[in-house]
């Protein structure tokens, strides 16, 4: 049985820094391919596109790094850590 | 792509019973020796890939090795500087003599070059496409004609191009 993304994340330990958004996206940015690319390869499936703006929600953030490798300076128009202590805590390494 | 696998008929099995804990993911520092930031300083030292400590060497991806003798490193430093009382940068900096003196900074600045080496995108969009069709010409056999293996072999090169096969051997042999 396939979990859902929302399923996974929901067993993930966070502590959301409404006031510090860690990632922020360049809404000027207007290559469709790249943005789609984007929001498909999100593990978290953060990034959204609808009616030609991006949408971008940090509270689920993986701090992967997809997002900044795959579009860093295009879509991703800054990529930072949360501030220490916030954003997804790992308990198991 | 991953519960693809782990739905898959050879790997469910294997899964039956376990149960998700955590779903987690990490960006991991590849940078190689040039990215190695400050090690320490009044109160904080940093090891394992937090302070870059990880070798993407193309064959393997070394990076227990170095952190658990980075952490050694660390533990020893700290335990010395907790007896003496004194948590300052000055002695905390043993903590990087040790580095350099183990084979973690010596590994790190072998491979110094690996990172820039790796860049090349012939290694991951042709080699592969070339070692395949010389290993299929090798094995598959569906009744053709007897080619001689050199002519095979050198046309899949020929796609790379053997300049570009003689250069980035090279840059490879000298990255190790």
């Amino acid at each position: 049985m396939a979990m859902s993304i929302d399923d996974k994340l929901g067993l993930n330990r966070f502590h959301a820094d409404k006031s510090y958004p860690h990632i922020t996206v360049n809404q000027s940015f207007t290559d469709v391919k790249e943005i789609e690319r984007v929001v498909m390869a999100c593990p978290a499936k953060l990034y959204s596109y609808n009616d030609g703006k991006i949408g971008f929600n940090h509270e689920g953030c993986l701090e992967c790094g997809t997002c900044r490798v795959l579009s860093g300076g295009k879509v991703v128009e800054s990529w930072n850590h949360p501030q220490g202590g916030m954003g997804v805590e790992f308990r198991h390494g | 792509m991953l519960e693809r696998l782990k739905n898959h008929p050879t790997v469910s099995p294997y899964l039956a019973g376990g149960k998700t804990v955590e779903y987690a993911a990490h960006l991991v520092t590849e940078g190689g020796y040039d990215m190695i930031p400050t090690l320490y300083r009044d109160n904080v030292l940093v090891a394992g890939d937090a302070a870059a400590l990880v070798m993407n060497l193309g064959f393997t991806i070394r990076g227990m090795d170095l952190v658990i003798e980075s952490g050694r490193l660390a533990a020893e430093t700290i335990i010395a500087a907790k007896e003496a009382g004194d948590y300052s940068a000055a002695t905390l900096s043993k903590y990087k003599t040790a580095l350099d003196n183990s084979f973690v900074m010596k590994d790190m600045q072998h491979f110094r070059k690996m990172p820039k080496f790796i860049e090349n995108h012939r290694i991951f969009e042709q080699y592969p496409g070339m070692i395949d069709e010389i290993m299929s010409g090798l094995f598959i056999m569906h009744g053709q004609e007897p080619v001689k293996f050199k002519k095979k072999a050198m046309a899949a090169v020929k796609k790379v191009g053997m300049m570009n096969l003689l250069k980035d051997g090279m840059n490879g042999m000298g990255a190790m």
